[in-house]
């Protein structure tokens, strides 16, 4: 048992600093999208204001992550404050999880019940009497009002792209249990090399999610604007996307992190944390994989 | 638990830094729950404002002082400010203040990212409020933001809206987060779960609900701004989508939001019953199972603020019957705190008499909510003024009563003096009276038809407005009573013991009045 204190950091500067650069972040994007959507070309005064906020925020990121590390090796840290960052990663891991079940949900909602509505099936399918000719199928290729709102003219087929993808993701769950593994053993020659191979998986999978995007947008006619199988579509992949950067980029750091000889076979939550959210990314993709590309 | 000595870090002599700087850099939980408290309380005084604009136009029958536009951006913002800028906040300061103290730990598990949390709200809301002077006016499609009228229909001002939105689901998460690791975390030796105060029980319970939820509001306004802007079909019929998917998302965070809203309130009143009484609390035990119950259910009984939308039939049946469970958990609570009080050595202190009000106003609106629950008599109420009278029921002298005696009860723990106990009483009573005035009349012009949402009114309406209307006006003004003997208090007032009331009973009364910077430097023994 610890009988070490419970570490109650000084006032700090990070957090005001990243309050700021958030708000800035928020208020440029929407002032961005405005001035995009209203048609105006150019950069104008939320453009500024988003990429200062965005450096501010990266700046924050560094030297509070900088900070923690520094913390970390000092030997600030208790078992007690090991399991307070052990917790915060879980139920963080646990909010990413319900994000994602609202994307789920709605295309779940979409496939179960209103899209049969709208093609006339069920005692409530009044929404039916919009367009009369629409008839439900899955994926959506022609849209209650196709004329308007062409739908996609294809769809990515599974077994090539997605299922080198599911491939890439699976195995790298398993590179990085070897990287754990060598760590807690002390082999640190293949931490680096197993971790290394984690990350170009990653950013393996990451490329060919590019390629799959540009066939989609050039050769398919599948984009965000066609109906609601594009919308699903782009929003479930891009954000799973977005989170195997950002997942890649944490396992890179860390790699940093143990050429430098950070951890030690008993402290290295920070690895395992990255961990954690690289096996919750791995599960939502397979998720993907069944009910946005197969089923 | 460990038997970890929970001193703060090796030097502990040093006390707050002085001036601006100590409270933008703070990583203390009381004064970072003092910040909370304070800015839910100017979001309270502005969203009031906004009420009274609304109470004075509805006065009388006709337009008289305000455009309907503005109306409409008044009833959005009321409804927005004091939801996540009144109750939710000040519910979060009160965690900060007393969960540490209770648990009998140093301060939060998470100090800087507790500061975070705080310090992204008054940006998100000032963002929101500076869409009122923008060209195209504030969101005006009500606090629900209901698509298409949030989407295709809505003022540019919706973007800012989503943002802000985001950045208080930041907030919401990384605070809860905070609270969940400070109470598995941080609780002192020997205080095992069953025997933790029902304060910290109901917060753990609610932070688990915000941390499921939060996210899926930041999903749905997502999907709002994908269709605005990027062409996307969420919410629109014509591309396959569906406008009542937004309100099933909506309602799948919004119905345990409404209870994240109330469930710490049970909370405080847990406490002060027992205090006043003299006696312990009656079922504690059940308590807390009442409290997981509902916590459970609030998943399960979203549906039933769209029973008109033309739901399946099977989905109104259970939808409906899920909500009438409720009443059963519900009624637990009211029970224990009527047999708490039962053969008790009953005094009338403002925070028991806050609390007391609690119990009677908050089970009017719940009633009012079992009626609402019934699937087809909530067809000849749903978006009426009946529905406002609900939810302002359980709102304001349920959700804020229960913050306000909050305050009373443990404000002399945080500053070291008592208030003026007369002033107080005061301030109840003209809350009490100005509360129900405002509120009881509008069951009565639900019930015989008028809509919310609207700045006129059909003529038979009129003299249960006016009512309402001068109920609003007392209510809001008593409000200002209460600042006054806030900061009276803070300055003066005779000096209070550690144990502050004769009853009182926990950790947080071991500790001297005013509560010292770092609450437990050594964990407390629980026996």
């Amino acid at each position: 048992m610890a009988t070490s204190s419970y570490y109650v950091p000084e006032s700090s500067r990070l957090p005001i600093f990243t309050s700021i650069g958030l708000i800035c972040i928020a208020a440029g994007a929407a002032g961005m999208i405005n001035h995009i959507s209203s048609g105006t070309e150019g950069w104008a005064f939320p453009h500024f204001v988003f990429f200062t906020g965005a450096l501010i925020v990266a700046a924050v990121l560094y030297n509070w992550f900088g900070m923690v590390i520094k913390e970390s090796m000092g030997g600030l840290y208790s078992q007690q404050m090991d399991r307070s960052f052990r917790w915060g990663m879980g139920w963080f891991i646990f909010s990413e999880v319900m994000f994602f079940a609202a994307f789920f949900g709605a295309l779940f909602y979409v496939r179960q019940w209103a899209g049969p509505w709208l093609g006339g099936s069920g005692d409530k399918g009044v929404s039916h009497m919009l367009w009369p000719d629409f008839i439900y199928q899955w994926p959506m290729f022609n849209n209650p009002a196709g004329a308007d709102l062409p739908g996609p003219n294809a769809i990515i087929d599974p077994w090539h792209i997605p299922l080198l993808n599911t491939i890439l993701l699976i195995s790298s769950s398993v590179t990085i249990t070897f990287a754990h593994h060598a760590l807690r053993t002390m082999q640190r020659g293949r931490v680096i090399f197993w971790l290394a191979f984690t990350v170009i998986l990653g950013a393996v999978f990451v490329y060919y999610q590019i390629l799959e995007y540009v066939e989609a947008y050039r050769d398919l006619g599948l984009t965000l604007a066609s109906g609601i199988y594009g919308s699903t579509f782009f929003m479930l992949t891009g954000f799973h996307g977005a989170h195997v950067t950002i997942g890649a980029i944490i396992l890179f750091v860390m790699w940093i992190r143990i050429v430098k000889g950070h951890f030690t076979p008993d402290q290295h939550f920070g690895f395992e944390a990255a961990a954690w959210y690289w096996h919750f990314v791995d599960m939502v993709w397979i998720g993907l994989f069944f009910f946005v590309y197969i089923i | 638990m460990t038997t970890t000595t929970a001193a703060h870090d090796d030097h502990g002599h040093h006390g707050p830094a002085k001036g601006i700087m100590r409270w933008i850099l703070t990583t203390n939980h009381k004064d970072i729950g003092t910040m909370y408290l304070w800015f839910s309380f100017i979001m309270l005084l502005t969203g009031g404002v906004m009420a009274l604009i609304i109470r004075a136009e509805l006065f009388q029958p006709g337009m008289q002082l305000i455009e309907p536009e503005f109306f409409n951006q008044m009833t959005t913002m009321h409804g927005l400010i004091m939801v996540f800028g009144a109750i939710m906040p000040a519910f979060v300061g009160l965690a900060n203040w007393m969960v540490p103290m209770m648990v009998g730990a140093p301060d939060m598990a998470l100090p800087r990212m507790n500061n975070l949390s705080f310090w992204i709200l008054p940006f998100a809301f000032g963002m929101l409020l500076l869409t009122l002077f923008s060209e195209a006016g504030a969101p005006n499609f009500g606090w629900t933001f209901y698509a298409p009228l949030s989407t295709t229909y809505a003022p540019s001002s919706v973007t800012y809206f989503i943002f802000g939105v985001h950045l208080m689901g930041i907030s919401s998460i990384m605070g809860a987060i905070n609270i969940v690791a400070t109470i598995l975390n941080m609780r002192a030796p020997g205080m095992t779960y069953m025997k933790m105060p029902l304060f910290v029980w109901t917060w753990f319970i609610t932070a688990y609900l915000l941390i499921a939820v939060m996210p899926v509001l930041a999903g749905v306004v997502t999907m709002m701004l994908m269709d605005i802007h990027f062409g996307t079909s969420f919410f629109n019929a014509a591309g396959g989508g569906d406008p009542v998917l937004f309100q099933h998302l909506f309602w799948f965070f919004g119905h345990p939001e409404v209870y994240i809203m109330i469930l710490p309130a049970f909370g405080i009143v847990s406490h002060i019953i027992p205090t006043f009484s003299r006696k312990p609390l009656f079922g504690y035990s059940s308590m807390v199972y009442a409290t997981a119950s509902i916590a459970f259910l609030s998943f399960i009984v979203w549906a039933h603020h769209m029973f008109t939308v033309g739901l399946p039939l099977v989905t109104e049946l259970f939808f409906m019957y899920a909500t009438m469970v409720i009443a059963i958990p519900t009624g637990v609570k009211v029970f224990n705190w009527v047999s708490t009080m039962f053969q008790g050595s009953l005094t009338f202190e403002t925070p028991m008499l806050f609390a007391i009000a609690f119990v009677i106003l908050f089970t009017i609106g719940g009633f009012s909510g079992l009626m609402l629950a019934i699937a087809p008599a909530d067809f000849q109420y749903h978006d009426t003024y009946f529905v406002v009278a609900h939810f302002h029921y359980v709102l304001v002298p349920g959700a804020l009563f229960a913050i306000i005696a909050g305050v009373y009860f443990w404000l002399p723990k945080w500053c070291g003096n008592y208030y003026d106990e007369f002033l107080g009483k005061l301030h109840f009573w003209l809350s009490f009276i100005g509360v129900n005035i405002t509120f009881f009349p509008m069951h009565f012009i639900g019930l015989a038809g008028m809509p919310r949402r609207i700045p006129d009114y059909a003529l038979q309406f009129a003299d249960f407005n006016a009512v309402a209307s001068v109920g609003a006006f007392i209510f809001g003004f008593s409000q200002l009573l209460f600042l006054y003997i806030v900061i009276k208090t803070i300055r003066s007032g005779k000096q209070a013991t550690p144990e502050v009331w004769e009853g009182a009973d926990g950790l947080e009364w071991t500790l001297p009045s005013p509560a010292p910077y770092h609450s437990f430097s050594e964990p407390p023994q629980v026996k």
